[in-house]
């Protein structure tokens, strides 16, 4: 038996002893959907006729090599980006077409998760997740302080000891946590991750994906996870979009990709 | 070759469109609602008090050396009690607008290009996008008000610092009165006629300056800043990018203020 095909019946056998995934879950509607989108900037093709969705409440995995349009897709679902065809709905609402403030209306509904956390770094811990509760609520600042520490609580931060630093003062996986509760301070329906397990170590990365499950299973939110680990992504997402060369080659569930015997695929996730 | 020189023109063209837009948009959000004060307070600070140890040294050495320098020839003529009048004259219309705008443009259009060029890069401001916030209203237009608020302020110190410096020289060094040499500073004030009945024209126009000026300086910066690419590098480059533009700028569009001022107060000229 090769290395490779060894490192894939573990994965398999780490979804099956995984008691938390549930691939049985029932389908629900759409909430995020792109429609045949392609996007190039200029000679550069990022992605060529692709289609996915998100349904409800589920953890959607976009996987693919570095440079392959995956943190693409996350901009034109924030409409920082707009496609040179097809169509990236949101919550029903097709994103290209709306005007400047009708898509910060559509991004309110958004949290996001950054690659490097994206903290504002002249910013105390606690200015940065109130920021968004000032943007776009009408929060006293009693009420924010409040929801300021249940958002550090919900990613096991203790808010006495990280509120007043500054995010340099934090390691990468304290801001990756404290980026999260940023992401969901203001009760989005939708997260998206880019990339929040990178540069971590194993132990902070099994950290970050029980948060992730954690916000799914209290939170019921829709997610969008980014992301070349795939072995990290497999625990927490209930279906697999890979992507090549700004194409999708595989949609399914983690399950039936490990099983796959296309080379590309067995390549990738070896 | 044709190709590459009808590229270079068509982005130098959207990059000219792009640096208007980012300046149409910027004014407006300076009425529309939320008005962040607090950052503009913050910018005022940054940009104006920050920037006063080095607009008063630049002011205070200018108007001693303009004092030494036309006292040299002056003297030769037994004109040396003209001194107030020129330094007055220069520092008031021409040196304290373009040297303390220039000093400025050195110290803050570099800080606020590579603050906003970090921020892009490490996508602070697609996080401030997805939160709803625009980056332009948010980021520019603060700098942008506080910009125009203490360029003017920061020149009329200058002004007043070098006329001092000057009087230093002329009094310690070239051995003229004080009184002497105040009047011919307020003479030359004077000669160039009031507006409303008040303000001395060259005042006004040594005030209109450095109000442009603010503005280019917050843009330029502004501008390099937010289309920063390409890492820590990008960010070393858009700051320096941000200075040169923005000097050139000054001294360009000084010279087309100066010939719009001399048309708008002094018609007879």
């Amino acid at each position: 038996m090769s290395a490779a095909h060894e490192y894939l019946e573990a994965m398999q056998q780490e979804l099956r002893d995984d008691e938390h995934r549930d691939p049985a879950a029932a389908p629900a509607e759409a909430v995020i959907r792109l429609e045949d989108v392609s996007l190039a900037f200029g000679d550069l093709v990022v992605l060529d006729g692709v289609s996915l969705e998100a349904r409800k409440g589920e953890t959607l995995m976009v996987a693919g090599e570095s440079g392959s349009g995956k943190s693409t897709i996350l901009k034109l679902i924030m409409r920082l980006l707009v496609p040179d065809a097809g169509r990236v709905s949101v919550l029903g609402e097709d994103v290209a077409h709306l005007t400047f403030q009708e898509a910060l209306d559509v991004r309110r509904q958004i949290g996001m998760v950054f690659q490097n956390a994206a903290l504002f770094d002249s910013l105390t811990i606690y200015e940065n997740i109130a920021y968004p509760l000032r943007e776009n609520t009408e929060l006293d600042e009693p009420e924010i302080e409040r929801t300021v520490r249940e958002r550090l609580d919900f990613v096991d931060l203790d808010p006495d000891q990280v509120m007043t630093q500054l995010p340099s003062q934090l390691s990468g996986g304290m801001r990756k946590r404290v980026g999260i509760a940023r992401a969901i301070a203001t009760d989005p329906r939708i997260v998206l991750y880019d990339e929040p397990t990178s540069g971590l170590d194993p132990l902070t990365v099994g950290t970050i994906n029980a948060l992730i499950r954690k916000l799914q299973r209290e939170l019921a939110v829709t997610s969008i996870l980014v992301t070349h680990d795939v072995r990290a992504g497999f625990r927490v997402a209930s279906r697999v979009n890979l992507l090549r060369d700004g194409h999708i080659v595989f949609e399914g569930p983690p399950e039936r990709m490990i099983a796959e015997q296309d080379d590309y695929i067995r390549a990738f996730l070896s | 070759m044709a190709a590459a020189m009808g590229r270079s023109v068509r982005d130098a063209s959207t990059g000219v469109l792009d640096y208007f837009v980012l300046g149409g948009r910027a004014v407006r959000f300076a009425f529309t609602r939320p008005i962040y004060a607090r950052d503009t307070l913050i910018q005022m600070d940054r940009i104006g008090v920050g920037s006063l140890p080095i607009v008063l040294l630049t002011g205070l050495f200018t108007g001693m050396v303009l004092a030494l320098q036309s006292s040299v020839e002056l003297t030769k003529f037994g004109a040396d009690i003209y001194i107030g009048n020129l330094v007055g004259a220069s520092m008031v219309r021409e040196l304290g607008p373009v040297l303390c705008s220039l000093m400025v443009a050195g110290r803050a259009a570099s800080g606020i290009a590579a603050e906003l060029g970090s921020m892009r890069v490490t996508e602070q401001i697609d996080a401030l996008q997805s939160f709803g916030t625009d980056p332009i209203k948010k980021l520019v237009t603060p700098r942008l008000i506080a910009a125009l608020i203490v360029l003017p302020l920061l020149t009329m110190i200058a002004d007043v610092i070098g006329i001092m410096g000057g009087l230093i020289v002329s009094v310690l060094r070239i051995g003229i009165t004080s009184d002497a040499y105040m009047l011919g500073v307020l003479n030359t004030l004077a000669e160039s006629g009031f507006v409303l009945g008040f303000f001395p024209k060259d005042f006004v126009s040594g005030l209109v300056k450095p109000f442009v000026f603010g503005g280019i300086i917050a843009l330029t910066a502004s501008y390099y800043g937010l289309n920063t690419r390409g890492g820590t590098e990008g960010v070393g480059i858009a700051a320096t990018r941000a200075v040169v533009t923005s000097s050139v700028l000054i001294l360009g569009v000084d010279y087309f203020i100066t010939q719009l001022m001399l048309v708008v107060l002094r018609p007879g000229l």
